[in-house]
């Protein structure tokens, strides 16, 4: 399957074998590593004399691991830093301090040549597939945008077949090649984002919400070609999302996070029949089941109040102020991530 | 029970230079006091569009009601005079939308917002509307009201803006509040504060509700009775344990079964429903649905389907039905 779809390359990539779970199992050196990363933004005053008046905390400080072929889900409120998690991680944005690697290329010490070949290893699917596709452009231009980028063909025409080719991956009408846009629906619009972050032949991809602007029967068939993708081209996923339900359908891993940080992770059943953390079990008790018997009977853990300002985050855990379970100390100590089950990390000074 | 809204073929169009754009083709519905009816359907459907059209909220033109009566308390709301409806608008039927952001007047304090129908339906002076506009945000449990009446929109946030639409909306107490997708635009724990919030105050006020939505999640746990819209149709009504245990209408059933699951283990792929809504710029002519629908037959090409009873309280417009099919 692999070869078919990398025929024309001049310049094959090898890619690694789809997994099978029984595979998963034994001990697999991870695609993406993560380590401390910090992303802040600083809010300035004044137009001409610029003064730095405080820090947006977007990101502070987080740390993971994708093995080659798994879906990470990261999820949290918006405000939480996810989005500019998996920007800063594909470096749409400059770190503030910390480090990113894909597939052994350190983010931070490329340079130039060098940080061209990270971006065709690592791509990006966009939210919205009204605004991340340019409305002037062909889907040819846009699709073949990143063979001309990364120069993979020799020819026009070569790179003309490849687009056709990706266009019939992602379950489009190669015919429509020459069509812009606005003559697509929502669900085939983000169809062209898949074609044209797997025109680069990228080993891993930071899905930013990529169906919840579609509608519910058009996110099912998004989500099962993701999916497809995967197995036939081995492909990591990190799947930034606010849909619980989604993620624990697609997702291998999930990360939850909270005002910058990540407040637990685990394996996606574990998370999701019995989340240890305050703040994921309040998320998760949150989500509407369609199901009117069971949604009648279960508890609601509502939190008070909305997420504090990443401008002036709360001191120690930051989940105190909304927290069901705090005591004084947590107002003082921020809880490290610590593995309290087999890979199972939370950060709460409350769970033993 | 008596019926408060009865709504009878409605028919919406909008005449745009694409051409005729067959937004409703029409529906009829009621809804009993202090009800609470869901009405389920993608972007598209008309859900918004027959709201709108009840409460004369369509630009006419490009848009035409072209057929159908809306009979509220006795009284057809198609045939008020712009006059009459501003009566019933807002001090009867309140009317809460999804973005609070665009439907919220940025440059007006919220204390002028919300006192401006008290003082226009309940007729109030200036000092008991304001006294009537902080008992209302208390209601809808935002902390610290007396200070934040005196605030604009942008310092609140999207949840608190949403309690702020819900205060004004309900500040005549009205005896029927339409929710069109009030939580889309925010996340999952907002959400469920102000679903929480809806119910408590629907309990209180013994109002009914009209809750659109494209979420069947969301649905329910919330609602009494579900409408389910498809392309200006409705396609299936029925009582909210009836229609998620034996939904019997094939777009009903996709729609489920494209839903992934928070409280269960995956244990296969989603189903996905093959191709797109259809072009509401073609007259329908026989079912919506089936261009996408697995049971297609003939007939479902040439005739649309009318709703018919399938059960107590289940209406179901398809030619087969698949409850019959699986015995």
């Amino acid at each position: 399957m692999t070869q078919t779809v990398s025929k024309t390359s001049i310049e094959p990539v090898v890619r690694p074998a789809p997994l099978a779970p029984h595979e998963l199992v034994g001990p697999i050196e991870p695609l993406v590593r993560v380590s401390a990363l910090k992303k802040y933004f600083p809010m300035t005053r004044g137009l001409i004399f610029q003064r730095v008046t405080g820090q947006v905390r977007a990101v502070d400080g987080i740390s993971f691991t994708i093995l080659r072929g798994e879906t990470l889900g990261l999820v949290g409120e918006s405000g939480c830093g996810k989005t500019t998690a998996g920007r800063t991680m594909l470096g749409l944005y400059r770190p503030t301090s910390g480090s990113a690697s894909v597939d052994g290329l350190d983010l931070q010490a490329l340079h130039n040549s060098q940080l061209l070949h990270f971006r065709r290893k690592a791509q990006m699917i966009f939210q919205d597939p009204y605004a991340s596709l340019n409305p002037r452009w062909t889907v040819n231009a846009i699709v073949g945008e990143p063979l001309r980028v990364h120069n993979l063909f020799k020819t026009e025409r070569q790179r003309a077949e490849r687009v056709k080719e990706l266009l019939e991956l992602v379950g489009l009408n190669a015919r429509h090649v020459n069509r812009f846009p606005h003559e697509f629906s929502g669900g085939q619009r983000q169809r062209i984002g898949v074609a044209r972050a797997l025109a680069s032949e990228p080993l891993f991809i930071v899905c930013d919400e990529p169906i919840s602007a579609l509608d519910v029967s058009i996110q099912a068939q998004v989500v099962n070609l993701l999916e497809d993708l995967q197995d036939r081209l081995g492909l990591t996923y990190l799947f930034i999302a606010h849909d619980l339900s989604m993620v624990r359908h697609i997702c291998d891993r999930v990360a939850v996070m909270y005002l910058g940080l990540i407040v637990e992770t685990s394996g996606r059943d574990e998370l999701y029949e019995s989340p240890l953390h305050p703040y994921t079990q309040a998320l998760l008790s949150a989500v509407p089941i369609p199901d009117p018997k069971k949604d009648r009977a279960r508890r609601r853990i509502t939190l008070q109040g909305d997420v504090p300002s990443p401008l002036n985050p709360p001191s120690g855990c930051r989940f105190h102020t909304r927290c069901p379970i705090a005591r004084s100390h947590c107002a003082e100590q921020v809880p490290e991530l610590r593995e309290v089950m087999s890979g199972h990390y939370v950060a709460c000074h409350e769970v033993k | 029970m008596n019926t408060l809204l009865e709504v009878s073929d409605l028919r919406t169009q909008f005449h745009t230079p694409e051409g005729n754009v067959f937004a409703v083709n029409g529906i009829s519905f009621n809804i009993n006091e202090g009800e609470t009816l869901a009405v389920v359907g993608e972007s598209g459907c008309g859900k918004s569009v027959t709201m709108m059209s009840i409460l004369g909220l369509i630009p006419i033109p490009p848009g035409e009601i072209v057929s159908g009566a809306a009979v509220y308390r006795g009284r057809d709301l198609l045939k008020m005079s712009e006059h009459e409806l501003q009566r019933v608008r807002g001090k009867e039927i309140a009317m809460v939308f999804q973005d609070p952001m665009t439907s919220l007047n940025p440059v007006l304090t919220v204390q002028r917002q919300i006192t401006e129908s008290l003082r226009t339906h309940m007729g109030m002076d200036a000092p008991i509307a304001s006294r009537r506009a902080l008992e209302l945000l208390d209601l809808v449990g935002i902390p610290d009201a007396a200070r934040r009446l005196n605030e604009y929109p942008h310092q609140f946030s999207g949840g608190m803006r949403q309690r702020v639409m819900i205060a004004m909306a309900l500040a005549c107490q009205p005896s029927l509040l339409i929710a069109d997708e009030p939580t889309t635009a925010l996340d999952v724990t907002i959400q469920a504060q102000i679903i929480e919030l809806a119910m408590r105050m629907r309990d209180q006020l013994g109002m009914a509700m009209i809750w659109i939505t494209h979420d069947l999640g969301v649905v329910a746990g919330l609602a009494e009775r579900v409408i389910v819209m498809y392309a200006g149709f409705i396609v299936e009504e029925a009582g909210v344990d009836d229609l998620y245990d034996d939904p019997r209408h094939p777009y009903t059933l996709a729609l489920l079964g494209a839903l992934p699951r928070a409280d269960r283990r995956r244990h296969q792929r989603l189903k996905s429903i093959p191709g797109a809504p259809p072009s509401l710029l073609v007259q329908p002519r026989g079912c919506p649905f089936a261009p996408r629908c697995e049971l297609a037959a003939d007939k479902c090409w040439a005739e649309s389907p009318s709703l018919r009873p399938v059960g107590a309280g289940h209406r179901l417009a398809c030619w087969f039905d698949v409850k019959e099919m699986a015995s």
